[in-house]
């Protein structure tokens, strides 16, 4: 189970996506899953090895360390991608639940104009339209929420995104207050602060991808509004159309009800 | 062999899980098993090396990380992932056992992929109640290893061979705490879907029986109208069909490849409580 996997899971959602939500999947994976994977894990790597204090008493530098870094930068920007790639899956479960009615209706000789098979079904690519738009706009949402949470712990964490090259440390048993010199303080910060500004970029990608949601529906209301003024009777006369053809479907079923399939 | 191999196990039995069995096998690769190899394996990785006594005697290091980590957290929560992931693989072999009993008598004994009746039905609650005790055991297991879930920083320790109570550091104690607090309410988690999946599935039964009774009592005094004698056999799990009560006598057969039936009776065939295997077979006949 690796990064590969959850890139299979998230990809699969791509299909459904707007144009915006394919560009904030690319650089969620180019410009951070891989840059953590290849880059700052190594640099990291021997974070509490090359975590030196000033002083010879046993335990001080492991509790020092403990107090200045109480959770690691990378396993932070691991959590951090988890929780922000997961609520796409909201998305995959519902266009699943989606194909799964459509399906069981095909089974069922309900939607057999609409699809010639059922692998046909599962080609199809849904539209972000109804119950769906919702779920997406949710998932949009709570990715933000998530982006914006991880960036605020980080920087309530670290007092900051700046890594200084020493620590004044005087916590028992250090015996007074002891020098702490981290590993490669610059390196880690220029890493910090593409990480951050890689998170502000899909922030911002998120906020445009709900403004083009919010207002693609609004175009359509008001389009269909529009319509219905324009054209009244031919509204009328479709509704109309739609309440006989589905009375004909459920007389039909109910014939068919009780014998054997 | 790796991790990889449990994940392509699991997710063939996606197939036959029912909607909150797929959200569960989610949270089990996204939440706990994603989450212990990109993170969780590297905060426990020098655990042992950076585990710090204030005392230069040989071998009382040893012995105090031997004594407080009889085994590695990490390594336990491995453990846990496997021992709860393997209960679903019973679906799987329940499933491959159908398969080959199904080319075996060439007819095909199962309704469709993922419709869950007789038999397999059984099997998916077994599985699902011995997940949950899995789940529990180690949550348990946990709290009494460790005297609790979270991780302290300094450890006293008094064994031979160190010489007097030492005090001990243990290394990246926060960072350890947050982990395992986040495989505790993961572990919840995955309890509570597991709890309202098998509620879910008892009331759907309880349901079906209850409408299978209902449907028995309104055919038996219609039919007691028109003078017949109706006896029905269905098991748990396995819907009845309604039948057209005629007066002389009446109902398709369902699943061939019965005779025709001789006059005054007939044969009405439905799914038994194996579900894939025979049918039961009912009868009405003219009293």
């Amino acid at each position: 189970m690796d990064w590969g996997t959850l890139h299979t899971f998230i990809g699969g959602v791509n299909k459904h996506s707007t144009s915006i939500g394919k560009v904030w999947i690319t650089v969620i994976f180019i410009f951070r899953v891989m840059i953590l994977v290849v880059a700052a894990q190594e640099v990291w790597g021997d974070e509490q090895e090359d975590f030196v204090c000033n002083t010879l008493q046993p335990g001080c530098k492991n509790v020092c360390y403990d107090h200045f870094f109480p959770v690691s930068h990378i396993r932070l920007w691991a959590l951090q991608l988890i929780f922000v790639s997961t609520p796409a899956l909201l998305v995959a479960m519902h266009v699943a639940y989606y194909r799964h009615e459509a399906a069981r209706k095909f089974r069922r000789g309900d939607k057999r104009n609409e699809f010639k098979d059922l692998e046909d079904i599962k080609k199809q690519r849904v539209r972000i339209e109804g119950s769906l738009w919702w779920t997406y706009t949710s998932s949009i949402f709570f990715r933000i929420i998530f982006e914006a949470s991880f960036m605020y712990v980080f920087y309530f964490l670290y007092n900051g995104y700046h890594l200084p090259w020493v620590l004044k440390c005087g916590i028992d048993p250090c015996p007074n207050l002891v020098d702490c010199f981290i590993s490669r303080p610059t390196e880690k910060t220029v890493f910090t602060i593409f990480m951050i500004s890689a998170s502000v970029i899909c922030m911002l990608l998120n906020v445009a991808e709900l403004c083009y949601l919010l207002l693609k529906v609004c175009f359509r209301r008001s389009k269909r509004a529009q319509t219905q003024r324009n054209h009244p009777n031919h509204a009328l006369k479709e509704s109309k159309q739609n309440e006989m053809n589905e009375l004909i479907s459920d007389s039909g079923q109910n014939a068919i009800t009780g014998f054997p399939s | 062999m790796s991790w990889m191999f449990l994940r392509d196990l699991l997710t063939g039995v996606n197939k036959y899980s029912t909607g909150i069995g797929r959200i569960w096998l989610a949270v089990v690769f996204i939440f706990r098993l994603l989450v212990y190899m990109v993170a969780a394996e590297h905060v426990w990785k020098d655990e042992q090396k950076e585990f710090e006594c204030n005392i230069k005697q040989p071998g009382c290091e040893n012995v105090c990380f031997d004594h407080f980590f009889p085994i590695s957290q990490v390594r336990l929560w491995a453990l846990q992932l496997i021992m709860v992931s393997m209960p679903s693989l019973l679906v799987v072999l329940h499933v491959a056992c159908c398969d080959s009993r199904e080319k075996r008598h060439r007819k095909k004994l199962y309704v469709s992929l993922g419709v869950m009746d007789g038999g397999l039905w059984y099997t998916y609650l077994i599985s699902l109640i011995v997940k949950t005790g899995f789940e529990i055991g180690f949550l348990v297991l946990f709290y009494k290893l460790y005297d609790g879930f979270s991780v302290p920083y300094l450890m006293k320790c008094d064994l031979k061979p160190c010489p007097n109570t030492v005090d001990c550091f243990i290394s990246k104690p926060t960072e350890k705490t947050i982990f395992i607090f986040f495989l505790v309410i993961t572990s919840c988690l995955c309890i509570v879907l597991n709890f309202i999946e098998l509620s879910f599935l008892v009331l759907k039964c309880l349901i079906k029986c209850y409408l299978q009774k209902h449907s028995k009592t309104l055919k038996s005094s219609v039919c007691e109208c028109h003078n017949l004698r109706y006896i029905e056999c269905g098991g748990i799990g396995a819907p009845p069909l309604l039948q057209n009560c005629h007066s002389d006598s009446a109902i398709s057969t369902l699943h061939t490849p019965e005779p025709p039936p001789s006059q005054g009776k007939t044969k009405l065939l439905c799914d038994s409580q194996e579900g894939w295997q025979g049918e039961s077979a009912s009868f009405l006949s003219k009293t």
